[in-house]
Order: C-alpha cells, then structure tokens, then sequence
C-alpha cells in the first residue's frame, strides 16, 4: 500500500487555499477576457474591466482578489490503495485550512452554528469535504472556497418527469434570473440533473470544479450547455447586473440516473472569482 | 464615463439630490464598515432604546468585511458585500439619518421607498474587485463590536473610492434600466 502522510494532505490543502484566493485559474481568466471584447454595455465594460485589473492586481500582490474568501469545500477521491498515515484525513485537511487561512491572511468566514450561536470559529474551519472512494493508490484534492453571495443564490427543485427537458431549461434560467445581480456576474452556471435532491446538488456544485468552459462530454449536454448559455445571456443582468451582455461565462452540467418517478435539478452558481485548485497526491 | 463626480462625507441632502443612476463617483473621507452581524447587534439597540456606538447621521455604510490587513498594510482585501442581506435592516437605519449606503446587487422595494422618503443614495462598487479597492483605503480602526471579527463596525478613512450610483434618492435603479436595456425577447 501505498503511503501518504497528514502533514503532505495538510501541506497542499493549506498552499491551495491560499493559491485559491490570490491567484485566480487562466481557465477563468481567459473567459473574463474575452468578456471584455464582448460586452456592450458602459457600465458592464466598466466593471469587467476592473475586474481582470484585479485580478492582476491579486496575483502580483499575492493579495486575495476579493475579501469573500469563502467557506472551503473540498472534494478529495482516495485512491482505495492508498493509506493515510499520522493521523485522519478530515482532521489533515482541516489543519490545512486552519494554516493557509491563518499565514494567508484570508479572512475568516465561518460560524460555529447556523441558527442560535452564530459565532465565528476564527480559523474558518471546518471545511465542507467530500470524500470519494476511487480505484488507484493517489489522493486526488480539489480546493473550491465559496463565497457566500453566490452560494446564497443557489436553487433546487424537484421536477415531474413530465415537465422534460423544457422544465429543465426553464427551472435554470429561473435560477439564474432571480439570482440578479446578487452572485457577482457574470457567473459559471452549475448544474446537477438527476439521481436523488441530494445528490443534484452536489453534481451542481461539483459541476464548478470543471475547467471553466470545459465542455460535456456527451454533445447532447454540450449542446444544451451551448443553448442555456446564449440564453442566460440575453437576460441582459450583464456584469455585476448592471445591464450587459455577459451575465454568464459557461454553463456546466452533471447528470446522474435517477428514479422512474423523479428528475432533480440544482443550480449552484459561481462568481467571476471562480477559485478552484487541484493537487494529487 | 469621464465625469467622475468627486464627493466628501459626511453627506448633505444637496450632494445627495445631485447624485443620479448611472453617475460615477469617487468619494473621499470617512465611510464605516457594517454588515450582517453588526447591522443585527444595531438594530437590537434601536429597539432597546440605547445609544449606538457611533453616530450614523449624514454618514454613509460600506457593507463589507475586509480580509486581515498583511503587516504594513492599512487593510485587506475589501470589496463590498451584498447588499440584499441588509434590506431588513436598512430602512431603521436611514431613521437614524444615514445618508448613503455601498454594497453590490439589487435592494428591495422597502428599501427604495426609505431612500426616497429619507433622501439616501445607494453606491454599487465592483463586486470581486477587492484588492483593487484596497488602494482606496488610508485609515481603518475597529470603532465597534470588535469580537464580531471580520464583522466589526470599522471606520475607514477613503481617497477617491470609485463607485457606481445604483440607486438615486428619487428611485432611479440602474440595477432596472440597465437590465431592460439589454434583455432579448425573442
């Protein structure tokens, strides 16, 4: 079997969290880019154009690109192989977070109960983790710190069969309709079709650890990604939702089978600062 | 956008009757820090009948809670929050005299009526953009609620903070009129 140590997962989920923050991913860089070129509207011009200057800003600076540095959720797929030694993998992790959030200077955004003692835990643990089991003998670590404005925009609902591929379509861009201005667009639109209400919510929200763009493999949901795209965007909510063109830079769709009598969908919305890192271990 | 209005706090009911949807701002003195938590723990001693903290009237609010400033820095990170989670508490605190608010995103109705009853404008900045925004800040001191964290009330001293005039004091929504403009009916 091979061996990975606590302190190698606490390493590299403390360097992403960090990295996470400051540095945002080309894939998303790239689309907020050709946003600029592409957007008409003065005010949504404006605002895309701030943002790409930020995010050069935060790279340089090593300075976090905006002050919601989220609440971490990782998705870790443990190669069945693999044995984790010196300690467990939720506790390694967790340690991580507690280090990168602490040296990063990345703000603390965690309290310790929803409802009757909001109270912040002061080192932003714990993390929201997902752990999968996979064949091989490596750690696979995805780190995506969420802010809470796009969280707060997410939606779920669960679909008649009969309502097809048009209700599917139209609970989306509901979705993104009433979301507004509120989740920092232009967004990456997650989706999670199928399996039970639980799990489309995480396909959705695992839908943005996808490339930013990076298409569906099957080119009937590639299509359909294509089409909800063009249609989120003459919604005209436009960059921050001041009016534009661009109030979406991709759309991503994850499916499961799901029951004879149901037909789940989710949509988890991501900000422009779509921050996500991987590492394998 | 070449006309940037340039503007000093605290506010006056003129400044703000000038200021209109659409017009870009830079604004230079003293703005305070408040969101979810502190806006609860206010409220909470409106109703009880206390003295805040600080005097909110004329003053505007910045809905946001900066990342811990790095040595040698006056502040974090610090772009603006969004502003809808605060629609519950905003129309008390134009009672108190505020007279303008920065945050990101749409506000209720609820809210705009109280800007129009009690002449307050609503300032949008660049959501995401906060280390941009941080050159802005000179002076940052926690005034309030210190063990609220990245929630405390802090007074900030600003030079030139760009933002947006999203809503005016009559109404006008850029938030509205921007989105009609570019929505595409088939």
């Amino acid at each position: 079997m091979r061996e990975i140590t606590v302190e190698q997962i606490t390493e590299a989920v403390k360097r992403m969290s960090i990295e996470a923050a400051c540095d945002l991913p080309e894939d998303v860089e790239k689309l907020l880019k050709e946003a600029v070129a592409t957007e008409e509207s003065q005010f949504g011009k404006y605002s895309l154009e701030k943002i790409v200057k930020n995010v050069e800003l935060a790279r340089a600076e090593h300075a976090p690109m905006c002050q919601d540095t989220g609440i971490v959720i990782v998705f870790a797929e443990v190669g069945q192989d693999a044995r984790i030694v010196g300690g467990s993998l939720n506790d390694a992790i967790n340690e991580g977070v507690r280090q990168g959030y602490q040296e990063g200077y990345l703000r603390k955004s965690v309290v310790r109960d929803p409802v009757l003692d909001r109270k912040n835990t002061g080192d932003n643990t714990p993390a929201v983790i997902y752990t999968e089991l996979v064949p091989g003998d490596k750690i696979k670590i995805q780190v995506l710190p969420k802010g809470a404005g796009s969280e707060n925009m997410g939606a779920l609902k669960m679909l008649k069969p009969a309502e097809g591929l048009e209700g599917v379509k139209d609970f989306i861009i509901k979705a993104v309709t009433q979301a507004g201005g509120n989740p920092c667009p232009p967004v990456i639109v997650g989706v999670g079709i199928g399996g039970t209400m639980d799990k489309s919510t995480l396909l959705a929200k695992k839908a943005l650890a996808r490339q930013a763009g990076q298409p569906h493999p099957n080119p009937k949901y590639q299509a359909l990604e294509e089409e909800l795209l063009v249609e989120i965007n003459k919604l005209g909510i436009g960059p921050q939702g001041f009016g534009g063109k661009v109030t979406a830079l991709a759309v991503h769709i994850e499916t499961y089978p799901t029951h004879i009598a149901t037909m789940p969908v989710s949509v988890c919305l991501n900000c422009h600062a779509a921050r996500h890192k991987e590492a394998i271990l | 956008m070449t006309n940037i209005k340039k503007i000093t706090t605290p506010l006056t009911d003129e400044v703000v009757k000038g200021l209109k949807a659409g017009d870009q701002v830079s604004i230079s003195g003293v703005i305070y820090t408040a969101r979810d938590a502190a806006h609860k723990l206010l409220t909470e001693a409106i109703q009880a009948g206390e003295e805040l903290p600080v005097d909110f009237n004329n003053q505007i609010i910045y809905y946001a809670g900066p990342t811990p400033a790095k040595p040698g820095k006056v502040i974090g990170s610090c772009g603006p929050t969004t502003s809808g989670r605060m629609d519950a508490y905003s129309p008390l605190m134009m009672e108190q005299g505020l007279k303008g608010m920065i945050g990101k995103g749409p506000r209720s109705k609820e809210v705009v009526e109280a800007m129009i009853a009690n002449h307050v404008v609503y300032f949008a900045a660049i959501g995401g953009a906060a280390a941009l925004i941080a050159d802005s800040v000179k002076e940052a001191e926690v005034v309030a609620f210190d063990e609220l964290g990245p929630e405390a009330i802090r007074r900030l001293v600003v030079e030139d903070y760009p933002c947006i005039v999203a809503i005016d004091s009559e109404g006008h929504n850029l938030y509205e009129l921007g989105v009609q403009q570019y929505k595409i009916v088939d």
